[in-house]
């Protein structure tokens, strides 16, 4: 895994927070005080309400693969060794989509539907990139 | 994804109050391909000269104005010395085109503006602009274009309904034989098989190099006015009969999860509103960034079943000459050039003027355009003596 030369990511006021517990290990989700709903990416309101009452959760980390792609274009330098590269779209079991990487899994042991799960492997200067991986 | 409660169906206003009111009266391309020479603004007043030309006006009887991919409006008007009391530049992606024209006819009909040109220039291919790369909100993931996206949305839609990449081929080979037949098609003279399709270069899988669009310079121009004063100009007028909208931003910047089936479903409001049905319709035009797009198009606006869209496709129902729906008969996106919409609209009037030559739809009398993005769109135009 080459997470160190991966593009960093855009930090905002919102996801500051999402990308600290990522650092420690944490998946982290806003929810809607209202509707309990989780949403992502981080925001100034929650989407259902509109408003600004909202708290963040630590999330269970777990959901299913929604779909997934290989990509052999390049676009970051970054990644360039690790083509032909997968990115997954996992639907996590609080609600949101993360559009993230896998570990420990052969982009053609993929199954839609496969229970997956959170990593904390490394990242980029200063971050934690979230990547998922079978469920234990 | 978040907001749960999308949109089903849009608040269909019968009879349409812009039904029939507005018409294209100029239409103006250039040539599309590489051509560092110019920019998007020599190349949009190249198309817009041709479109004025066309529809025998001078830029003096132009009094709005919408141009789009160029940088600024201002200048743009400054160069071609208009002075509008309508004016906008509207944001870059394709799905601007339909938003353009919709903000045209809107114009005219409540008098804004008498006579709007509406200019669109590109010169993606010589600045060789890239749809990917950069920072965005999954950059660190490696996930980027819109390519991508449609091939995430390919993969579930194989999943859920038991489509082929392989049906993805007979879109590119229709669209690819129409280009074929258009002598100014960036991939004339290159006829393609449903072999070469499947065997392409992988981009982004299941997407290969055949699924997705030609990046070029060129520009396109559409004069509109009122159907009324429409009748005294050149060209045979085109008529605006019905437009449908509805848009949906809760994916959270991630793939469709729906593959826009609800919103485009929510446009099927365009026949009420144009007045008349799909049998009515001769020939389509599809917005074909990625293949994909075709495929949804088509299931949203219900032309076949969710699902069922790689079984309507085969053998060649979106091909001229053997298909009841002629689809994207310039080439499209896929095999003439990407000019996000627009070209693909302008391809709809002058199927409808007759103007097409060998590609032309026998007694083509109303034409639909269909976008599927998270502005979910499509118009019907038709002949003024249709």
């Amino acid at each position: 895994m080459t997470l160190s030369t991966r593009p960093k990511p855009l930090l905002d006021n919102w996801n500051k927070p999402f990308w600290a517990a990522c650092a420690e290990g944490r998946l982290t989700l806003q929810r809607c005080k209202a509707t309990g709903k989780c949403f992502f990416p981080p925001a100034p309101v929650s989407p259902f309400t509109g408003r600004p009452e909202w708290e963040w959760i630590t999330a269970s980390g777990c959901g299913t693969l929604w779909s997934f792609v290989v990509f052999h274009q390049s676009y970051f330098p970054g990644m360039r060794d690790e083509l032909p590269y997968p990115v997954v779209m996992v639907k996590l079991d609080e609600g949101p989509y993360l559009l993230t990487n896998i570990e420990g899994l052969a982009p053609e042991d993929l199954k839609i539907g496969m229970r997956m799960a959170v990593r904390f492997l490394g990242g980029p200067e200063g971050f934690v990139l979230p990547q998922f991986g079978p469920e234990a | 994804m978040p907001p749960d409660t999308r949109p089903q169906s849009p608040a269909v206003h019968l009879p349409w109050p812009l039904r029939d009111k507005v018409a294209f009266v100029g239409i103006g391309t250039t040539r599309y391909g590489n051509f560092p020479e110019t920019d998007s603004y020599g190349l949009g007043c190249e198309a817009l000269n041709a479109a004025l030309d066309d529809a025998g006006l001078t830029t003096a009887e132009i009094d709005g104005l919408i141009v789009n991919r160029i940088p600024s409006y201002e200048r743009f008007a400054e160069m071609m010395g208009i002075n509008p009391q309508f004016c906008l530049l509207t944001e870059a992606p394709g799905r601007f085109s339909g938003v353009s024209l919709a903000l045209a006819a809107q114009a005219i009909v409540t008098g804004a503006a008498k006579t709007v040109a509406l200019v669109y220039g590109n010169n993606g291919r010589s600045v060789r602009m890239l749809y990917g790369g950069g920072d965005s909100q999954w950059s660190p993931w490696g996930m980027t274009s819109p390519g991508a996206i449609h091939a995430m949305m390919w993969q579930r839609h194989m999943h859920d309904f038991g489509t082929k990449h392989g049906d993805l081929g007979e879109v590119s080979v229709a669209f690819r034989h129409h280009a074929t037949l258009n002598p100014v098609a960036v991939m004339h003279g290159k006829p393609i098989t449903l072999e070469e399709h499947a065997t392409a270069r992988p981009i982004c899988e299941p997407l290969k190099l055949l699924d997705y669009c030609l990046i070029n310079d060129g520009a396109v121009a559409w004069i509109m006015t009122s159907a009324e004063r429409a009748k005294d100009l050149k060209r045979p007028p085109v008529l605006l009969s019905g437009y449908a909208r509805q848009d949906c931003f809760a994916y959270g910047s991630a793939p469709a999860d729906d593959y826009w089936y609800p919103t485009l479903s929510a446009c099927r409001s365009v026949y009420d509103r144009a007045g008349f049905g799909r049998d009515d319709i001769q020939g389509l035009g599809i917005y074909d960034n990625f293949t994909p797009t075709v495929m949804f198009s088509l299931e949203g606006l219900g032309f076949c079943k969710q699902g069922e869209s790689g079984e309507f496709v085969k053998g060649g129902t979106l091909r001229l000459g053997t298909g009841r729906w002629p689809t994207n008969t310039s080439g499209g996106h896929l095999s003439d050039s990407y000019m996000q919409g627009w070209g693909i609209i302008a391809e709809c009037v002058r199927q409808l003027r007759g103007d097409c030559g060998e590609r032309q739809i026998p007694n083509a009398r109303a034409m639909q355009y269909i976008c599927a993005t998270h502005i979910a769109q499509s118009l019907i135009l038709r002949r003024a003596d249709a």
